[in-house]
């Protein structure tokens, strides 16, 4: 069904306004998205899954700058021993980026397309085309034909350290489109992290695939710019006894979408995504999660937490489908939102889909203030009211940070988390 | 030390007054128990002194030393010196124990100009005082008193007692929830907090508590004003012949 004239006349602007990139073994599937692209046409509110979230400033033509902020501090997981590949504005810097070799890993550059790299050719925009269904995600669509850079990503055993993906918001105006690809071989295992705003408006997609016995893992923050927009896709496709676990934690942004969208297609495969974030004022986010149990004995678990505060938005849109014949399925799900304020709101949409018979399904949503109890007993023993807060608020998050595995890697984001309460004392 | 006037308190959301005039002057050094039916003011006395939300003080005054207690906040009471062990310990999921006592001994440190506590020296300091109680390593590293039964609530209440080393505590119904052995052991640690320098006010229903912490003046509180005031043997009175005695002859 083609879209409706006013959403096809703000697809076609935007497609005017991009240059389709050209040459090498991404065009077949470029042309492909773009084609899909014109069917189903931009986002915009009226849409299903865009009822609580206004796509018009990440569908305009014109980016809508915003400030880069000037902090001196070391960005996060600087501290860790990982491959470092950094993007300015959504370009890579080789100046800044390790080199890209690693044992058990191949690396190269979505924009060098010089190469032919067949594994990659029958994956890029893959996974994103298969997760059009049930749900569009134009969004993602329009960067598979426009993406101009990105890593494309093989691991063919346990790769030794992880790899960290920087990236740098330089310029008020910049624009990013990035898609990166990552293939777990059998028994393979890769940590990515990545960390910053990566540009005034960002739309990103990564597409994961694991296959059997392989383990990925996740975990990022998406800077601290307080104006910038984002629009993420992760398309995970998980084979037998496989692991995937994402972490997310955002800290401010105007405007944030975090689509995941992950599907158990092998049995006893293991799925975790789970996400923090805060913000205060001029901030609106998004987590919209979709995951798919087509397996027996699959584990999944959604773990979201939200603290808001002056105003700002948290929206948590997750589903769990359950397909015929997934037998012992064990699907969980919680959203929760910590309102720091009468100003501010959580709007929450759970699905349950089940057509299996034999399965564990459980989801919660939750809006809820600062225990008045717990405050109390705090300052009863002479801890002062904005302190009590923020120790209540860091253990509010604790359950979604708890789902990070590596010691380190949450300890950094915690470290990010007392920074923010510290400088948003109430 | 803890000297309370003629105070008056109503609940802040309906109109029922709660407290009619309690006068009370507890002395460094001295251990006073309140005793009194339910429903006498007894808990508010101790919510109203430790500055909770929910009351209003429409009149009389309350002071810990030179402190206008009633003008300060929670926070600034407890720097001040001011301690109350809770009937009902809050339970604080995702925050531990440790943690907890850290933060706690450290602001009211911070509050008063002290230099903070090493984490050595509070690791040290907390250790020997868990092993006094019988707290275990496991109880320091939960998070607050979640999971924990009435005893160890009620000793944990006593761990943070003796680590703040507040210069007047009160006690609001310890005894509750408590068999015989940990009553033993809540009321050792009370005990050894026992100081010239120490005011305690101990609120209780039953006169057992105080065989084990004794007395020096015993007060009995009904229907919001302190009715009667003896020395330990008024609470055995109590025991013995229940509050109507009491209360018809004052009446």
């Amino acid at each position: 069904m083609a879209a409706p004239a006013e959403k096809q006349n703000t697809t076609e602007a935007r497609i005017a306004a991009l240059d389709l990139p050209k040459g090498g073994w991404s065009d077949a599937a470029r042309t492909e998205a773009l084609t899909r692209l014109r069917v189903m046409g931009l986002p915009e509110r009226r849409d299903e899954y865009w009822k609580f979230t206004r796509p018009d400033a990440l569908t305009s033509v014109d980016v809508p700058t915003a400030a880069v902020l000037g902090t001196k501090e070391a960005p996060v997981f600087s501290e860790m021993d990982a491959l470092r590949i950094v993007f300015n504005d959504g370009v890579f810097d080789a100046e800044a980026s390790d080199d890209l070799a690693m044992a058990h890993v191949q690396i190269s550059r979505l924009a060098d397309s010089s190469s032919d790299i067949h594994w990659a050719a029958g994956l890029y925009g893959q996974l994103e085309a298969n997760g059009q269904a049930p749900v569009a995600r134009p969004l993602a669509t329009l960067n598979t034909a426009f993406a101009t850079d990105g890593v494309l990503i093989q691991v063919v055993g346990q790769a030794p350290k992880p790899i960290s993906l920087v990236y740098n918001h330089l310029n008020k105006a910049s624009e990013a489109i990035l898609h990166h690809v990552i293939k777990l071989d059998p028994g393979a295992k890769l940590t990515v992290l990545e960390a910053g705003p990566a540009a005034a408006r960002l739309n990103k997609v990564m597409e994961i695939d694991v296959a059997d016995g392989a383990a990925f893992h996740h975990v990022r923050a998406q800077g601290r710019d307080h104006e910038r927009c984002a629009a993420t896709h992760i398309f995970a496709r998980l084979g037998q006894e496989s692991v995937f676990k994402s972490f997310t934690l955002t800290a401010n942004g105007r405007l944030t979408r975090n689509e995941c969208v992950i599907e158990l297609t092998g049995d006893d495969a293991i799925a975790h995504v789970a996400g923090a974030c805060v913000g205060d004022g001029d901030f609106h986010h998004d987590d919209t999660v979709f995951v798919t149990h087509d397996a027996l004995r699959c584990e999944s678990r959604q773990v979201f937490k939200k603290v808001l505060r002056n105003g700002a938005i948290g929206v948590f849109q997750g589903k769990i489908l359950v397909k015929a014949g997934a037998q012992k399925t064990d699907g969980y799900q919680i959203s929760q939102s910590l309102l720091l304020d009468d100003d501010s709101q959580f709007l929450a949409k759970p699905e349950l889909e089940i057509y299996a018979d034999d399965v564990v399904c459980s989801h919660g949503s939750t809006s809820g203030a600062i225990d008045e109890e717990a405050l109390f007993y705090l300052r009863s023993r002479g801890v002062p009211a904005p302190t009590a807060t923020n120790l209540l608020t860091l253990a509010f998050l604790a359950e979604a940070v708890e789902e990070i595995e590596d010691e380190n890697l949450r300890a950094a984001l915690v470290d990010q988390l007392e920074g923010w309460l510290e400088r948003h004392r109430s | 030390m803890l000297n309370i006037k003629d105070l008056h308190v109503k609940l802040e959301e309906e109109d029922k007054q709660i407290l009619k005039g309690v006068n009370l002057e507890v002395k460094a050094g001295k251990v006073h128990a309140i005793m009194g039916p339910n429903g006498s003011g007894k808990s508010t006395l101790s919510y109203v002194l430790s500055g909770r939300d929910g009351y209003e003080v429409t009149g009389g005054s309350a002071h810990l030393g030179e402190d206008d207690l009633l003008e300060m906040e929670p926070e600034e009471r407890a720097a001040a010196g001011l301690f109350l062990a809770f009937q009902y310990p809050v339970e604080i999921p995702g925050v531990g124990n440790m943690t907890f006592l850290r933060t706690s001994v450290n602001a009211q440190r911070k509050a008063r100009g002290e230099e903070e506590m090493s984490a050595a020296d509070f690791l040290k300091e907390v250790r020997a005082r868990a092993k006094d109680l019988k707290i275990d390593a496991d109880m320091l590293k939960r998070p607050v008193n979640v999971g924990f039964s009435g005893g160890e609530k009620k000793r944990n209440e006593i761990l943070q007692m003796a680590m703040l080393q507040p210069k007047m505590c009160i006690l609001d119904e310890t005894d509750s929830g408590l068999d015989v052995d940990a009553m033993k052991l809540v009321s050792e640690g009370v005990n050894a907090l026992r100081d010239a320098g120490r005011g305690f006010l101990v609120i209780t229903h039953y006169q057992r508590l105080l065989d084990h912490i004794k007395p020096d003046v015993v007060h009995i509180m009904a229907d919001g004003r302190i009715v009667k005031t003896g020395g330990p043997e008024l609470a055995l009175e109590v025991e013995n012949n229940g509050y109507a005695d009491i209360l018809s002859e004052v009446a």
